[in-house]
């Protein structure tokens, strides 16, 4: 039954990805650098929830191994090829160990204190990118390529030209087929495709880890850590492997990132990247499979469109009233909306977790009950 | 088992809906225009890439009203504004090549990777042909690196680091403001003057790029002019508490202390020192003095009465009384209430700047802005004559060193101008050691 299930989520989750292009056409969202971030920051949320979701650990320091990662694919940028395939690979493999390392000191404590200290490791890394190690990072102004780069394996492209990132030829900023369907203009895009592809894969392997034996025993360790330990099992290895997981997970979608917009900059590894992905998580349904997509998609839609709707785009939605009122309605709306979106996010983020603890999967599932009537069933059920 | 019907069902629906979506008569709507983002309608989309929120908000507020005001006058609403006293004559208030002006904003959240983000959706949803704006040198400079590689043309606003036309310059990017070196040029000859020419000076600065080029800017110009340099302490950007920074100050046998920071860091900075009375002491028989490189009015308002007779360097203010500072202020006031800030001034300029170059060169089409562009020489927009140099598209125009004001008559008039540093001693050349490393390479149409 769970297996069906699984098969059949995984099914309708790559035909909505892969249709997502059209799908999101009419909320605006479909031009190919948003629908990358979704998948990339999808990516991201997923490796996260197998740590927060299924151990309970809560991290504020992913942040840090998606900077690294973006920081491991420029650098193969750079001196190797613009071939994304080696810097996904050193990204994830970087991420890798990088989390090794923070997972192995901050996983002595627990709660608190081990969410404490990952916030403190991942700050470090943030002022280590920032300036210290600004020869290697460029601080500030963020890791870019140059056109007196060597890029070792790739052949010299036209002269005073940047090459772009590409997989095999395939250029990611490339749009390689653009219709109009229902009047919307689609841009079916490499980048996007490419990130798409990683998302149902990470997609599959969170679904084969929830479902594993493995899986289970880092439940196991949410629900009662001290009884395991009372057990005589050792919990920290497999908490580490959890923490090392999600680290590459993060590491793949800064390496993405990297991919799609060939820049590297400090903030990425700022500790409010790492809360956002605490929230995306949250927001969508900690613990759930397809939770994480959601609250990142949620976040990110809200950060890229909600934040350009200015004044002017206001007064173009309530052009249909008579002038005073519609110099009322923009005056009372736009404050939530442009420079007011986080605020919106804010209010929205509180409904959610006041109204809806399982995230907007608990939502759905909710409506799915009213819908049929499994609510009045049961309740009926009950009352027998 | 109920469940599973559902999902089918959903499947089957999706599977259509995708289907039918495919099946439809498609149109190709990319290519055929030559380049990036070619306007066709009766429209031209510009992007406004400002901070709406984080450190720098104010200031890309002031920006976006100027942005405003500068479509207004393209369009050929108001006043006209500094279109009157432009000595280029080719806008007449059509908008740009007889295509109204619309424009889309976005948060840079002074962050590069939401300042590319939203330069991207500008740029591939809402077909913006120019992306201007930007309140922090690493925003700039991100955001530059974009629009080269999009084939957009970007006009830089409010970045003052060499590199933005130094290390980073782009050949699709342009900026008007002026830079840590022309600060440091500017400010030297006033501070020989004022001070004297063998002064020792200790220098707080913000530990990034910014901070870094500032500082080495103004070391070097200070000491051209004889003075010595006993320390340069680097503080995280992040502070907000410099009283350990300051403590040293006072053993280390300066007497005159160079804060290069910026925003919050500088009202902080500056607060504390004047709060631990550095500016009382006598050093070496000498008044202790504080200099502040870069300026603005809205670090000057967070100071408050700290900033009182402290040097610093501006691209223009509002008390200038030369023929486009006026009508610009005069536009402006009448719109907001309140003069304009140099962020104001800068992007406004920018604007004009973009829409003229297009008008001269008869189409959007990046490369031939670029060459419109490059070696431009005008006059009447605030900083007298002025020329855009082809080798790294800066702008070269007089530097304004100015003062915080002793006895201030409103919340805006808190600088005063102590000298107009004209245009011939602010100039490098364009392979000036602290601008090398870099390449325009060639414009990019997209």
């Amino acid at each position: 039954m769970t297996l069906m299930r699984d098969r059949t989520l995984l099914i309708i989750f790559t035909l909505f990805v892969l249709a997502a292009p059209l799908i999101f056409a009419p909320t605006g969202a479909a031009y190919p650098d948003l629908l990358q971030r979704f998948a990339i920051y999808g990516i991201f949320a997923i490796g996260f929830n197998i740590l927060f979701g299924l151990t309970g650990y809560l991290s504020f320091g992913h942040a840090a191994f998606l900077g690294v990662g973006s920081y491991a694919a420029v650098w193969m940028f750079k001196l190797l090829s613009m071939n994304i395939l080696p810097a996904l690979l050193l990204s994830v493999l970087i991420a890798g160990l990088f989390s090794l390392v923070v997972g192995y000191i901050s996983l002595r404590r627990s709660g608190i204190y081990f969410s404490i200290l990952t916030l403190a490791l991942a700050q470090m890394s943030y002022v280590l990118a920032y300036s210290v190690l600004t020869p290697l990072t460029n601080g500030e102004t963020g890791l870019q390529l140059r056109l007196d780069d060597p890029r070792i394996l790739d052949a010299a492209g036209p002269e005073g030209f940047l090459p772009s990132t590409n997989l095999f030829g395939l250029e990611m900023r490339e749009v390689f087929w653009s219709p109009t369907v229902f009047g919307y203009d689609l841009q079916f895009n490499w980048g996007y495709y490419v990130s798409a592809v990683m998302l149902i894969l990470s997609f599959w392997i969170s679904i084969r880890i929830f479902r594993s034996p493995f899986g289970l025993m880092l439940r196991a360790i949410k629900t009662n850590q001290t009884r395991l330990k009372y057990t005589g099992v050792s919990t920290r290895p497999y908490t580490l492997a959890a923490f090392v997981i999600s680290g590459m997970f993060a590491g793949l979608a800064g390496g993405l990132l990297a991919s799609m917009d060939p820049l590297a900059g400090a903030e990425r590894m700022q500790w409010t990247v790492g809360g956002e992905v605490v929230l995306m998580v949250v927001l969508g349904g900690m613990g759930t499979l397809i939770g994480p997509v959601l609250g990142a998609v949620f976040i990110k839609y809200f950060e890229n469109i909600f934040s350009k709707i200015n004044d002017s785009v206001l007064q173009g939605w309530f052009a249909f009233m008579p002038g005073w009122l519609d110099n009322f309605f923009v005056t009372i709306v736009s404050p939530f909306v442009g420079k007011g979106w986080g605020l919106t996010l804010g209010a929205l983020f509180m409904i959610v977790v006041i109204f809806l603890p399982g995230g907007l999967v608990d939502g759905a599932k909710r409506i799915g009950r009213k819908i049929t009537g499994a609510d009045r069933r049961a309740a009926k059920v009950e009352s027998k | 088992m109920s469940r599973l019907i559902m999902n089918r069902r959903g499947l089957l629906k999706t599977g259509a809906a995708v289907g039918a979506g495919m099946a439809m008569p498609t149109v190709l709507t990319a290519g055929g225009h030559g380049y990036a983002n070619a306007p066709t309608g009766s429209t031209v989309t510009l992007g406004f890439n400002v901070p709406q929120s984080g450190p720098y908000a104010d200031e890309g507020a002031d920006e976006l009203r100027a942005y405003y005001l500068a479509v207004k006058h393209l369009n050929g609403e108001g006043d006209g504004g500094m279109m009157n006293t432009f000595s280029s004559k080719e806008l007449q208030g059509t908008g740009i090549l007889g295509r109204k002006v619309e424009y889309v904003t976005g948060d840079t959240q002074t962050k590069s990777d939401a300042a590319r983000a939203s330069a991207q959706s500008m740029i591939q949803k809402d077909g913006a042909v120019m992306i201007t704006g930007g309140s922090s040198s690493g925003v700039a400079v991100a955001v530059q690196a974009l629009c080269q590689e999009a084939g957009i043309i970007f006009m830089a606003g409010l970045t003052h680091s060499n590199d933005t036309t130094g290390k980073d310059k782009k050949a699709n990017g342009f900026r008007h403001f002026f830079n840590s070196y022309m600060s440091g040029a500017a400010l030297a000859p006033v501070l020989e003057n004022a001070y004297g020419n063998d002064r020792v000076a200790y220098h707080l600065t913000a530990d990034y790029n910014w901070g870094w080029t500032t500082q080495e800017s103004v070391q070097a110009a200070t000491e051209a002019k004889g003075w010595t340099t006993v320390a340069n302490v680097l503080t995280p950007l992040t502070a907000t508490d410099f009283s350990s920074y300051i403590a040293p100050v006072l053993n280390s046998g300066a007497d005159v202390l160079v804060l290069n920071h910026y925003g919050g860091n500088m009202i902080n900075s500056l607060t504390s020192a004047v709060q631990f009375g550095l500016r009382d002491k006598l050093v070496n028989d000498k008044n202790f003095e504080i200099v502040v490189p870069l300026y603005s009015r809205l670090m000057a308002r967070g100071a408050g009465e700290n900033v009182k007779g402290i040097y610093g360097s501006t691209n223009w203010h509002w008390s200038l009384q030369d023929e486009g500072s006026k009508a610009f202020v005069q536009s402006f006031g009448e719109e907001y209430g309140f003069p304009p800030s140099q962020a104001a001034h800068t992007v406004y300029c920018q604007t004009l700047l973009y829409a003229d170059a297009c008008e001269r060169a008869g189409t959007h089409q990046p490369c031939a802005v670029v060459e419109a562009l490059e070696g431009f020489d005008f006059d009447g927009l605030g900083n007298g004559p002025t020329h855009y140099r082809a080798e790294d598209h800066q702008c070269f125009k007089d530097v304004l060193v100015v003062r915080g004001k002793e006895n201030p008559t409103s919340e805006f008039d808190l600088l005063e101008i102590v000298e107009v540093t004209p245009r011939a001693q602010v100039e490098y050349p364009a392979d000036h050691p602290m601008f090398a490393g870099g390449a325009l390479g060639n414009c990019n149409n997209g």
